[in-house]
């Protein structure tokens, strides 16, 4: 060490001298052998009252499986009896064992002496000696006669590419596609219906009365098979509201993004992309309950408290001819949660993902 | 072991407390009572009656005419009767102190006043009536569906079996395990205060009667035991710091005490 | 019989023996010593907890099917008839209401990980503010932090497996957490789901890493850190007779076979009272996982929740100022990388390296087998302190909803109010526990200058009142002066004589400032010149005549106190 290091007094203080271990206190099963009797008489009992705990865990098992596991109150006390009977199987025997330990075997303490687990030196020669002899067997030791730097070299680069020809496939494999820009695309596009979650009924623009939520889906989703569904499920689905004209405030550009009142939002957080769905219809704040972002619905989506940053993406709508409401087009930019490359431009990519499907 | 527990028993005593107060809590949380209201048509004379009950106890607020003030409280017209019902059936009306929001209390009205109000204010103009008990027939409704439409539409705001939840700046939306079946109609029909209105085409009668089946299925209480509160995995977080380790600590006292 | 059986046991062990040479093993480890102190079963109960996972875990495998195949409910559950499901799903609640003690041993399974994270990080704890960390141990500390991670990504995996709708949000919340990664973030995400968010994957990726990957690192840890605990031997408290040379206790066998084994029923009782009881993880009341639907009360298990909270705290906006960047149209989500990624990772950096930052500010190089007393190390204790205020606010804030409908309060206020505390309260915690630290180490010095309060006023002749003190018995002052005294560092000059810089002052100098920090303040010990001129020159110093004035005012203080009750009894039967 080139600094000098203050290495404090660890060592007993001059003049105060350790008192040794305190005294053994005697138990009174020490030196009562009447207590001595009980105390082991106590412990055999709580092995015996383990053995109940077992006989009751069987006997649940085997007179308490009458439902036919519908009915709440016999799951109910099927779980209670056979819990309570392991419960006291496992207390008797943890009990007893403590409490054989504590009265009856020794508790006078003992002293063991530790040693330095630094090992010896000469320990520590002969291992260094071993390593060197070792090395200098091989050639690889740097100072041996015979340098063989071409097959450290070789060896070192071997090893350290080889994990790639099982992790490249493994890895490569685990992704699916890789085809991020499907971040990019929902279900919606132009004139696709809205419909309720999660039945998928088609929603009336006369359905939506003032004050109303309605939780949406893209019409036809429920066709996908499981897979396809869950996963663009978890992209398309929109909040339907109708507020107050006069208390909307509009956005420059999206100014017939929405009809009469009505207008939908992405459900999905921009934060981290938990579903937002608490709407309070006076404030017509939207609230998520996984982080408690507040969006302003009556203000382009707004964040007006908590962890997001964006507004929510907006979902263009007009209303058919038949008085149905459906999506004018795509969102204009990826739902959810931000990630890095979210504003590069998908046009190539984009292409070759509608050629895909 | 008699000795023992006596030696020992001062210092178990504060956790053993804290364990059982814990455990009356949540048994008196588990037990709760239900009940059902009726309904009946308002003749002339009821109305007439609601609209003197209606400017004794409501005018100053909402107007002897009930349009409201600004500022000060809405319009009732054509709210319509489930609205009068849901609210003042439920205590939440007359309010009592201004406050993020009305909450529930003692009801002030015996069920024939409420109607009187209701059938008034139903005849200022059209609104949801108070639904009939057939509609909210918890048995009549398919409770597996409610939990698909309860969990789209109203989990969010009152958790996943209805325990309730917070809202923002000290709003929440309140348990639903001790609503009746006609007050839960009544608020998916009219969306009191912050809740939005879940009208027919939203939820239609029979999803809004499979949602009350839903709700009443939760009485039935859990199948694994005592439910603490049924509010997810903070209660259960906190129960296995508090209960679990505490009585494991507790016995890890135990067993590095010295036996007299 | 009993020598049947014991040349039975004779010549089994000798077969054992001639293959294995285990009798050299047994003679190591059956009379090995443990110091006796209820704090050192908490990593027990950790290791008994991991035991009743393993062993319930095999059970709960025998039935769960990890696919994300479609099916349709078709058990007996009346909430559930006919709604579509994964199997994993189904498979849940197949073992809950189809098997007899099915539920049970979930429940028993989920509450003993919640209790397995609970004690490690007591035993942590415990570990931190006694300093057993320091050398030799340093090593096992940083197996048991691993073992603390391990232990949350164990119970991270197993909690998503059901694909319900609460972790299924969960897993929603890591995807988004994991897409906020620069570069890389959404290649991640597709490697872990394998395409896009949830695909059919993922359950059974999980299942892998849940029933294999984990509990097998963890497994070889425990036993690794185990090993380290048997070659160190244990820690002990101070007092009379207990050096870094020694170590007290009582044998492994008998004692602690009986004393640890039993613990392990006792905890598994314990486990199985509170899973027979109480309902965990009700997953049928949050239904099979959809991407739509939420509910209130959306939370990871407990010991996820300082992350959540975090999630939650940090602002989308600050003072006007945006935290999300958008940087030549690359998007950087500071609001998701900080608290869900840089904060837990300094917080956890911290943990595992701090026995090499206090070994850099005490420059101690000895092996250090007595444990310290809080109090005597007032700085760490102050920091453990803090850190755990910081972690708990940011659990508070996790559960912000819940506490906000249990108190009334409002949960945009609770967030704004730990917004502030948390830069406000761990400072403050650790300056108070430092105060308390001190005070108390005072209160120690006073206790073996003067000796114990008596609560026996005296009054001398030249009619001044005194209180009697009676002095500390050998064991109690030996507690009290034998500590180490750590003083800050000092360190060689800048410049050498002829005027070149010195090689690694730098660091060295860092190591004064971090020391200074640690040591400037401190209370010493009473060293042995105070302590022989307390016994001789001290005024209430217990002189012969101030104890036989002292038994002389007891005796008649008990005179009274007699007289009190009689009058208390007559008292009381007259009414």
């Amino acid at each position: 060490m080139s600094t000098p290091e203050n290495t404090p007094e660890n060592e007993p203080q001059e003049g105060f001298v350790d008192p040794g271990l305190a005294d053994h206190r005697p138990r009174r099963a020490d030196v009562e052998p009447k207590a001595n009797k009980r105390a082991e008489r106590q412990v055999a009992a709580l092995f015996g009252l383990s053995v109940v705990g077992t006989v009751i865990a069987l006997w649940a098992y085997f007179t308490k499986d009458a439902g036919d596991g519908g009915d709440v109150a016999t799951i109910q006390s099927v779980n209670m009896w056979i819990g309570l009977g392991i419960a006291l199987a496992m207390a008797g025997i943890g009990f007893g064992a403590i409490h054989w330990a504590k009265t009856l075997m020794r508790d006078h303490e003992m002293v063991e002496e530790r040693h330095e687990l630094r090992s010896s030196d000469e320990a520590r020669e002969g291992a260094i000696q071993n390593l060197k002899d070792g090395a200098e067997d091989s050639g690889i030791g740097s100072t041996g006669t015979k340098r063989r730097s071409v097959l450290k070299g070789s060896l070192i680069t071997a090893v350290a590419i080889a994990p790639l020809a099982v992790l490249v496939p493994q890895i490569g494999n685990m992704g699916g596609d890789w085809n991020i820009s499907k971040f990019r695309h929902t279900l919606w596009g132009p004139g696709v219906r809205l419909a309720r979650d999660p039945d998928g009924e088609l929603i009336k623009a006369s359905d939506v009365t003032m004050g109303s939520v309605f939780h949406v889906i893209p019409e036809g989703l429920n066709d996908l098979d499981h897979h396809h569904k869950m996963v663009e499920k978890a992209k398309a689905v929109v909040l339907l509201v109708r507020l107050d004209p006069a208390d909307m405030k509009p956005v420059a550009g999206r100014e017939d993004w929405s009809f009469d009142g009505i207008i939908a939002y992405s459900k999905i957080c921009t934060h981290v992309g938990c579903p937002v769905a608490l709407y309070e219809q006076q404030t017509h704040h939207l609230l998520c309950p996984c982080h408690q972002s507040t969006f302003d619905v009556a203000d382009g989506a707004k964040v007006v408290f908590g962890p997001a940053k964006r507004p929510l993406p907006q979902l263009p709508i007009a209303v058919d001819d038949e008085g149905y409401i459906v999506a004018q087009n795509d969102f204009d930019e990826p739902i959810g949660a931000s990630y890095w490359d979210r504003l590069k431009g998908d046009g190539s990519s984009a292409d070759v993902e509608e050629g895909s499907h | 072991m008699h000795a023992l527990a006596k030696k020992r028993h001062h210092k178990a005593a504060p956790l053993l407390l804290v364990v059982v107060l814990l455990a009356l809590i949540t048994a008196i949380g588990a037990f709760s009572a239900t009940s059902a209201t009726a309904t009946s048509e308002a003749s002339a004379d009821d109305i007439a009656d609601g609209e003197r009950l209606f400017a004794a106890n409501c005018a100053s607020c909402h107007g002897l005419d009930a349009e409201g003030q600004d500022g000060v409280a809405p319009s009732l017209v054509g709210v319509g009767a489930a609205a009068v019902d849901f609210q003042v059936g439920t205590g939440r009306m007359p309010m009592q102190a201004s406050g993020p929001q009305a909450p529930a209390k003692p009801v002030q009205f015996t069920q024939e006043e409420i109607n009187q109000l209701a059938g008034w204010v139903a005849s200022l103009g059209a609104g949801p009536a108070i639904p009939t008990a057939e509609q909210v027939d918890p048995a009549l409704g398919d409770a597996a569906n409610g939990m698909e439409v309860f969990r789209t539409n109203c989990a969010m705001c009152h958790g996943s079996i209805g325990g309730g939840g917070a809202l923002t700046q000290g709003k929440f939306a309140p348990s639903l395990l001790e609503t009746t079946p006609t007050h839960l109609y009544e608020a998916m029909l009219t969306g009191p205060q912050s809740m939005p209105v879940f009208n027919d085409a939203n939820v239609t009668p029979e999803h809004k009667r499979d949602v009350i089946a839903y709700i009443d299925a939760q009485r039935a209480g859990s199948p694994g035991g005592l439910s603490l509160g049924a509010i997810g995995p903070v209660s259960e977080g906190l129960w296995a710091w508090l209960l679990l380790l505490g009585l494991i600590i507790a016995s890890t006292v135990w067993v590095g005490a010295r036996s007299s | 019989m009993g020598a049947k059986v014991n040349s039975a046991a004779a010549g089994t062990a000798n077969y054992v023996d001639e293959r294995t040479s285990i009798g050299g093993f047994v003679k190591f480890f059956a009379r090995k010593l443990f110091p006796d102190h209820w704090s050192f079963m908490l990593g027990e109960i950790a290791l008994y907890a991991f035991i009743i996972l393993l062993l319930s875990g095999v059970f709960l495998t025998a039935f769960f099917v990890p696919s994300m195949t479609e099916v349709h409910y078709e058990g007996p559950y009346e909430t559930m008839h006919g709604v579509a499901m994964t199997e994993a799903f189904a498979s849940t609640l197949k073992t809950s209401f189809e098997v007899p003690g099915g539920l049970l041993i979930r429940q028993i399974h989920h509450w003993s990980a919640l209790l397995f994270v609970a004690a490690i990080m007591t035993h942590m704890c415990r570990v931190f503010f006694t300093g057993a960390f320091r050398k030799p141990r340093e090593l096992n500390w940083l197996i048991g932090f691993s073992l603390m991670v391990l232990a949350l990504a164990a119970g991270f995996t197993g909690y998503s497996l059901p694909d319900d709708v609460l972790s299924g949000n969960g897993l929603r919340i890591i995807d988004g957490v994991i897409k906020g990664i620069p570069l890389i973030g959404t290649y991640i995400s597709y490697w872990l789901f394998g395409g896009e968010y949830p695909g059919v994957d993922i359950i059974p990726r999980l299942f892998t890493a849940h029933i294999l990957i984990v509990p097998a690192l963890i497994l070889a840890l425990i036993g690794l850190h185990l090993f380290l605990v048997f070659l160190h031997k244990h820690t002990q408290y101070p007092g009379g007779g207990k050096t870094h040379k020694n170590v007290v206790g009582l044998p492994l066998f008998p004692v602690y076979t009986a004393k640890a084994g039993g613990f392990f029923f006792v905890v598994f009782a314990i486990v199985a009272l509170v899973a027979s009881v109480f309902t965990i993880n009700p997953v049928w009341n949050y239904g099979p996982y959809d991407p739509s639907p939420v509910s209130a009360g959306t939370q990871p298990d407990w010991y996820i929740l300082f992350v959540d909270g975090a999630l939650r705290l940090m602002p989308g906006w600050l003072f006007g100022l945006p935290l999300e960047w958008e940087i030549l149209g690359y998007t950087i989500s500071w609001n998701i990388l900080i608290p869900s990624l840089i904060i837990p990772g300094i917080f956890f950096a911290i943990i595992a390296l701090y026995p090499w930052i206090e070994a850099w500010a005490t420059g101690d190089k000895g092996e250090r087998h007595v444990l310290d007393r809080p109090r005597n190390v007032p700085v760490r204790t102050g920091i453990g302190v803090a850190m755990i205020m910081f972690y708990v606010l940011l659990v508070i804030e996790g559960s912000n909803d819940i506490v906000a409908s249990l108190f009334h309060l409002s949960l945009n206020d609770i967030t704004i109010f730990l917004q502030w505390a948390i830069f406000i309260i761990p400072p403050l915690s650790f300056w108070i526990t430092k105060r308390i630290c001190m005070g108390l180490q005072r209160k120690d010095r006073e206790l073996v200058l003067h000796g114990h309060e008596s609560g026996t006023i005296v009054r001398h002749e030249n009619g001044e009142y005194i209180e009697v003190h009676t002095p500390l018995d050998e064991q109690e002052v030996w507690l009290r002066v034998n500590y180490p005294n750590h003083k800050p560092l000092e360190i060689a000059d800048e410049f050498n004589d002829r005027g070149v810089r010195r090689k690694g002052y730098k660091w060295d100098r860092f190591k004064q400032k971090l020391s200074r920090f640690y040591y400037e303040e401190r209370v010493e010990p009473v060293t042995w010149e105070e302590y022989q001129e307390a016994l001789h020159h001290h005024d209430h110093g217990p002189s012969a005549q101030g104890e036989a004035e002292a038994a002389e005012a007891q005796q008649a203080d008990a005179q009274l106190t007699n007289e009190w009750d009689k009058q208390d009894k007559a008292g009381a039967a007259d009414k």
